[in-house]
């Protein structure tokens, strides 16, 4: 009896052990996770980067989406072992995890050298990948004349009635307010790295508030637009020239004043498929493959042979267009870096009052 | 011998208690020590967070601190463990991080230079303070701020200056929309509950299908259904505007009308099961029994039928309270600016700045509001009979 008890006893932990052995373990090795800000964007690399990398490879290759935070990165490297590989990350997560060594150094002969990339988009831990601006857009179909031509016009709402849309966040929110109460592009950095210049874009952020509607997903804006919930809104660009291909729509950017930025492929620390990951970004990041994204999502390209490989009727639609660069500024990421909590956490309070 | 069953007994129920402890001791452990307590100065900063602690904080620190710091910067090996540093630092002061960037790379090169000459930054006293500041590994400055106080340079309990943190409003408003939910729930899910327990055959079915249905869909999808009905061009205000009831659109949608609406629809099911299933056990004679005694019908429900189906309806008003104040998509979706709640803010310090140590804090409070409530809901819910 007592025998036959210690034996149940004991195959009930041995059972309770291998339970949690098993959930302890990892399922094998894992294919190379390609991570970016999924949408039609993502539908377009994976046509044009992630299935031929797959081919050549001949192995599958895995993407998923995520929506920017540099904390999930943080904790997925934190926690040791991550399960994405190359990712997509805006420069103000570029910065802060290469300083945070989250980040791989990349092997930059494989990628050609850093001469053969703008400035912005080369760095010890990212290769740029695309170049986006922020942008006010509107329905050339509903407002037609008078139209909104800089960031005076999109505060001015007497001459143009009606609610704006803009990104929910401190980010971009007081660059355009600043530019709004008339600091020229140039200088808005310096004027926002003073307490005074900080005091002036809220005050100014002020006086538009009751005619704003702020969005969070870049998707929200183009359906605000389309229902006429709002007149105008900021947009990133390349979904504005997507929606007109795709939709038939009639929105118009306006490129004076836009803030554009360089989205980077980093490797995570510590990643398990990290050269191979070294091997796509090459592959995504070559000119004869890069150059053929414009086609199909109008973001400008860091990579100074492929820009240069872009099909003409497609070069007016991207930031990096010269006549659409000279009239608008780049993120100040260094200000970003160092200012983003404090100036969120009072843009949090404004915006909760 | 006796000892034997509880052994088994403890055995079958020991993939519960593991579950517990993985699922719920221990993450709750871990909120709670991330909220007051962040090593990361201490362990890679330990002789510089020992000397400073000397310091008076009016002058610049001395040559022992500054050196004291070099030394310590120079005998780090792990660059992430600096991260956190450098993160937890430019949390208290902006500007650490490029300054922090900067002079790593420089005592790499030069671990003699004078730490002015490298950037004259540290001339200034207030970055010195961040790091004293931040020198203990416990703190309670993550928990001050998640009520929007602060401790001053001499120590001392002080609110934050006005405009640069909302949290307690924050906080408060979540606390107000709960409770609007909570009520909007209470005044369409007792009469419907009621309705439903009063009913029999397919008419049951139906109202309780009523009621399941929208909890076998996601809640995102719920959510983004009403963005259809309640935006500008939506089929509510194109409906009121076609029958000529209203000349202009409604203002429907971004603002705290559709968050409430919203937030009532997904949540209702949880008010309306509870009274339900408390309902079902009432014998359904008992109204008809009042009558003959010769109570009004308003009366008899008022005496009778409300305090039997009390139970019911606090634990749905609970289950309601509770499930709201942690709201996330839908008043992101559905919300305006100042309709968002404090998940919101958890979610920016989680995700966004990867300052946990705020999230936790934020989520503390949200967890210390839960429990007071569920000692409430204890207190009310037990029986008369046991009652002390």
């Amino acid at each position: 009896m007592t025998k036959y008890k210690t034996a149940w006893y004991r195959n009930a932990l041995a059972a309770g052990a291998a339970v949690l052995a098993l959930s302890a373990t990892t399922a094998g090795a894992r294919d190379l996770t390609v991570v970016s800000f999924g949408g039609t964007f993502q539908d377009a690399q994976r046509e044009l980067f992630f299935k031929p990398f797959s081919e050549k490879i001949g192995k599958p290759v895995l993407d998923e989406a995520w929506e920017g935070g540099y904390g999930v990165l943080q904790s997925k490297v934190k926690a040791g072992q991550p399960n994405w590989d190359v990712v997509q990350v805006e420069a103000e997560e570029l910065a802060l995890g290469c300083t945070d060594g989250i980040y791989e150094k990349l092997d930059w002969e494989k990628l050609g050298g850093k001469d053969s990339y703008i400035d912005s988009g080369a760095s010890d831990c990212g290769a740029g990948h695309i170049v986006w601006s922020v942008a006010i857009s509107y329905d050339g179909n509903k407002m037609t004349g008078d139209v909104p031509q800089s960031w005076a016009d999109f505060w001015d709402v007497k001459k143009f009635p009606g609610k704006r849309g803009m990104r929910k966040g401190a980010k971009y929110s007081l660059e355009f307010a600043l530019m709004a109460d008339g600091v020229p592009a140039n200088e808005v950095y310096d004027v926002l790295s003073t307490p005074e210049g900080v005091d002036r874009a809220f005050k100014k952020l002020d006086e538009l508030r009751p005619n704003l509607i702020w969005w969070e997903a870049g998707a929200q804006p183009l359906s605000m637009l389309q229902t006429g919930d709002v007149v105008m809104s900021t947009v990133y660009n390349g979904r504005i020239t997507g929606l007109n291909k795709t939709e038939g729509t009639n929105m118009k950017l306006v490129w004076n004043q836009s803030i554009y930025a360089v989205d980077s492929w980093v490797i995570l620390k510590g990643a398990e498929n990290k050269d191979e990951g070294m091997d796509f970004i090459a592959f995504a990041n070559a000119p004869e493959n890069l150059s053929k994204l414009p086609a199909h999502v109008a973001y400008g390209l860091p990579v100074k042979a492929a820009a240069e490989m872009v099909d003409a009727q497609y070069a007016p639609d991207l930031p990096t267009y010269a006549d659409n660069l000279a009239v608008s500024i780049p993120l100040n990421v260094d200000f970003w870096v160092d200012n983003s909590e404090e100036l969120t956490e009072r843009f949090n309070a404004w915006i909760a009052q | 011998m006796s000892r034997a069953p509880q052994l088994k007994a403890l055995v079958l129920i020991a993939p519960l208690l593991v579950f517990l402890g993985m699922f719920f001791v221990w993450p709750l452990i871990t909120v709670i020590s991330q909220a007051i307590s962040d090593p990361a100065i201490s362990r890679v900063l330990p002789h510089t967070a020992s000397a400073i602690s000397g310091w008076n904080g009016k002058d610049l620190p001395s040559d022992e601190v500054q050196a004291a710091f070099r030394a310590d910067i120079a005998a780090n090996t792990d660059e992430m463990a600096m991260g956190d540093v450098t993160r937890r630092l430019n949390a208290s002061k902006s500007g650490f991080r490029s300054l922090m960037g900067k002079t790593v790379t420089a005592l790499k090169e030069t671990p003699e230079i004078p730490l002015v000459e490298i950037d004259k930054r540290w001339g200034d006293t207030a970055y010195w303070l961040a790091i004293r500041e931040n020198a203990s590994p416990y703190t309670d400055a993550y928990l001050l701020a998640s009520i929007d106080m602060e401790r001053g340079a001499d120590g001392a309990i002080k609110a934050m200056p006005e405009g640069s943190s909302a949290n307690a409003a924050i906080i408060l408003r979540t606390l107000w929309t709960s409770a609007l939910v909570t009520l909007c729930c209470l005044l369409i899910g007792l009469p419907y509950a009621m309705v439903t327990a009063s009913v029999t055959g397919w008419k049951r079915a139906l109202l309780l299908g009523a009621v399941l249905l929208p909890l076998w869909t996601s809640l995102l999808v719920r959510t983004a259904a009403w963005m259809i009905l309640l935006q500008e061009n939506g089929l509510i205000n194109q409906a009121l505007m076609g029958l000529g009831l209203t000349n202009g659109p409604l203002a429907l949608i971004y603002n705290r009308f559709g968050v409430v609406l919203a937030m009532t629809h997904v949540l209702l099911p949880f008010m309306v099961l509870p009274i339900y299933s408390v309902l079902l056990t009432v014998p359904g004679n008992l109204m008809g029994a009042a009558a003959s005694l010769g109570a009004h019908p308003v009366r008899a429900f008022l005496r009778v039928l409300l305090p039997l189906s009390l139970r019911g309806v606090i634990s749905g008003m609970l289950l309601v309270f509770m499930s709201a104040i942690g709201y996330y998509i839908t008043p992101a979706l559905i919300g305006g600016a100042t309709d968002q709640m404090i998940s919101s803010v958890i979610a920016f310090y989680a995700t966004g700045s990867a300052n946990w140590s705020m999230a936790a804090a934020l989520g503390l409070i949200l967890l210390v509001l839960t429990l007071v409530l569920y000692a409430l809901y204890n207190r009310l819910s037990r029986e008369p009979g046991q009652a002390r």
